[in-house]
């Protein structure tokens, strides 16, 4: 959806390059993160993509069009732009601010009227009380979220965001993350995402592309990145604890042993003993009459002890759903000094468990295989 | 709240006090026959009064037709050089007395109302203009920045950012040079221009204090009303949310 072939940015009056032969294509639907110290070139690179930067040489594609073929407003009037500033017209309500590309596309203006509104519905604020407002009586978060919502107003196909959240306090950045994240399953746009901070961009990428000194360094998955760093350079821009930053990237669902052998009130604590002993676990789950999970009963218990499961068993610290990431997971174990989890879904039916070295082995697959 | 209040109250109490010392002004005048003479002269007030207006109406609103489109070029790109110098121009032009530049266009224009048109309107020409470019470059780049990423257009961008954001300032110099204008025209009487002028010198020269108060009264009278007028215009016609008076 948008490539980019060995484009090059040399600033007048100076050698050194700020962009060097950069090539890297984003797929339709995808984010990429341009990440990197300061200085690094990822902003000129994102703003030669709208030619607010004109390359010196090398060619942008989007959709297959090369973009100076494009008049430089229409193409612009195609790209959403979003900045750190913001950069909400202070003159204009928060409607007329979301309308600003279709009310220059000549939009009817009911209809742009009418977007402006589901648009603040998308992200829980009321229209009935923020249309007419002055984005002056907004908070920095609930501006940001206009800033978003202006970028997407007329839906363009693509998205340039430079550092969109950098400016917001870390609480809120994370619930406008997560909040974006949500809108971007919906809306699918493709989009070039600048930032300096390893973790938003573990979080919100699909791809990430590291720069240095204009140069693209390694461009990856997430998971590929923090794995196998290409070079010191990124491994030390990643941190030492990038194997902890993968938890985040992984579901309990990577890591669950599925339908594992379970037991129920009546069994014996024989028959539990014999089914642990089976498949070499140290303790099984008590389910209910419907399969939901009640309890546990060590291997130590069962083992020579008398009576029924219903009769022995211990309750389960907590339960985890497989759509949760295994950093939650781990620090639940941490919580409640546990090297298991019981997975349960929505309806507290008991699916699977997740171990403290299911999750380890995963993690060190990867670096096994490579 | 209190950077927003603050010039908002001071031109609340600039106009009290205006009210106050016309107030007090006519009971003293009424008091000790001076309003009643007034009225006698109540025919050349209201001829003189209507030139008076005239002048600052012609020249005022040509600098005003003149300043702003003037001050906008100043600050566009391709004149970006040629506005700094032309602000340290307008800076000097600013400090040269009013009656200095009347008597400059008498020596250029001769006698009569359009030396003294000229001079008015060069008078009022500089705030308007400095303003108007103070106010533009102290839009923030973020919005050009975000204008010219979602492709407004240099003329959007002027028309629906830079000018609604910067109006405000726009106007404080359109103020301050209406009040210079209404109170230098009675000087065009000097150079053979009219206006309530005549009467204030008249008055003084003849040592008639009533003829000199029947030109001064209404004049500071002129002035309180035309900074009301554009006052209104300042607060109704500037969107709510960069307008720090509401």
């Amino acid at each position: 959806m948008i490539r980019l072939d060995q484009v090059s940015k040399t600033f007048p009056g100076t050698t050194m390059p700020a962009v060097d032969r950069v090539s890297l294509e984003v797929a339709e639907g995808e984010i990429c993160v341009l990440l990197g110290p300061s200085g690094c070139g990822k902003t000129t690179t994102m703003k030669m993509v709208n030619r607010l930067i004109q390359p010196s040489s090398g060619d942008i594609f989007i959709d297959g069009r090369n973009t100076s073929d494009y008049d430089v407003t229409q193409l612009r009037r195609s790209i959403g732009y979003v900045i750190q500033q913001i950069g909400l017209f202070p003159n204009k309500t928060i409607e007329d601010n979301i309308c600003i590309v279709p009310d220059i596309l000549g939009w009817d203006r009911r209809k742009s009227r009418q977007r402006a509104a589901e648009l603040l519905e998308m992200v829980a604020l009321d229209p009935g009380v923020f249309l007419k407002r002055y984005p002056k009586e907004l908070s920095g978060g609930q501006q940001q979220r206009i800033g978003v919502l202006r970028a997407i107003a007329a839906d363009p196909p693509v998205l340039l965001m430079d550092e969109p959240f950098g400016a917001i306090d870390p609480i809120n950045r994370v619930i406008i993350q997560d909040e974006f994240l949500k809108m971007q399953a919906q809306i699918r746009k493709t989009i070039l995402f600048v930032s300096h901070d390893i973790d938003e961009a573990v979080k919100m990428a699909d791809r990430i592309a590291i720069f240095r000194n204009g140069r693209l360094v390694q461009y990856d998955t997430p998971d590929n990145m923090l794995a196998h760093p290409a070079s010191e350079f990124v491994s030390d821009f990643v941190g030492g604890d990038r194997t902890l930053k993968r938890l985040q990237l992984l579901t309990v669902r990577d890591a669950m042993i599925a339908d594992p052998p379970r037991v129920r009130a009546a069994d014996s604590l024989q028959q539990a003993a014999a089914a642990m002993e089976a498949h070499g676990h140290q303790s099984i789950v008590l389910v209910g009459p419907r399969g939901r999970a009640r309890g546990y009963v060590n291997l130590q218990t069962a083992r020579g002890g008398n009576g029924t499961v219903g009769e022995n068993y211990e309750a389960l610290p907590t339960t985890i759903r497989p759509h949760e990431d295994l950093r939650t997971a781990v620090s639940t174990m941490f919580r409640y000094d546990t090297q298991w989890l019981a997975c349960v879904d929505d309806d507290g039916m008991f699916v699977g468990y997740v171990t403290l070295r299911g999750i380890t082995h995963l993690l060190s697959e990867t670096y096994r295989d490579g | 709240m209190v950077d927003a209040l603050v010039p908002g109250m001071v031109a609340q109490m600039r106009r009290n006090a205006a009210y106050l010392c016309i107030f007090l002004l006519g009971a003293w005048a009424w008091g000790s026959g001076l309003l009643p003479g007034l009225l006698e002269r109540w025919e050349d007030i209201a001829y003189l009064g209507q030139q008076h207006v005239e002048l600052v109406a012609l020249s005022g609103g040509a600098a005003i037709l003149f300043g702003v489109p003037l001050g906008v070029l100043l600050t566009r790109p391709r004149f970006r050089q040629v506005g700094a110098a032309a602000m340290q121009i307008l800076n000097i032009g600013a400090t040269i007395p009013t009656l200095a530049v009347l008597a400059l266009a008498m020596s250029l224009l001769g006698l009569g109302n359009t030396p003294a048109v000229f001079a008015l309107f060069i008078a009022s020409l500089l705030p308007i203009v400095s303003n108007t470019m103070a106010g533009l470059r102290d839009v923030p780049p973020a919005l050009l920045e975000a204008a010219r990423g979602m492709g407004l257009s240099p003329r959007h961008t002027l028309l629906q950012v830079e000018l609604p954001n910067s109006l405000f300032v726009i106007y404080t110099g359109i103020r301050t040079a209406l009040a210079i204008n209404v109170g230098t025209v009675p000087l065009a009487f000097l150079i053979g221009g009219g206006g309530l002028g005549e009467l204030i010198f008249t008055g003084i020269a003849l040592n008639e204090f009533g003829t000199m108060l029947a030109g001064a009264i209404p004049t500071a009278l002129l002035a309180v009303l035309i900074d009301f007028i554009v006052a209104q215009l300042q607060f109704w016609t500037i969107p709510r949310g960069v307008n720090p008076l509401r």
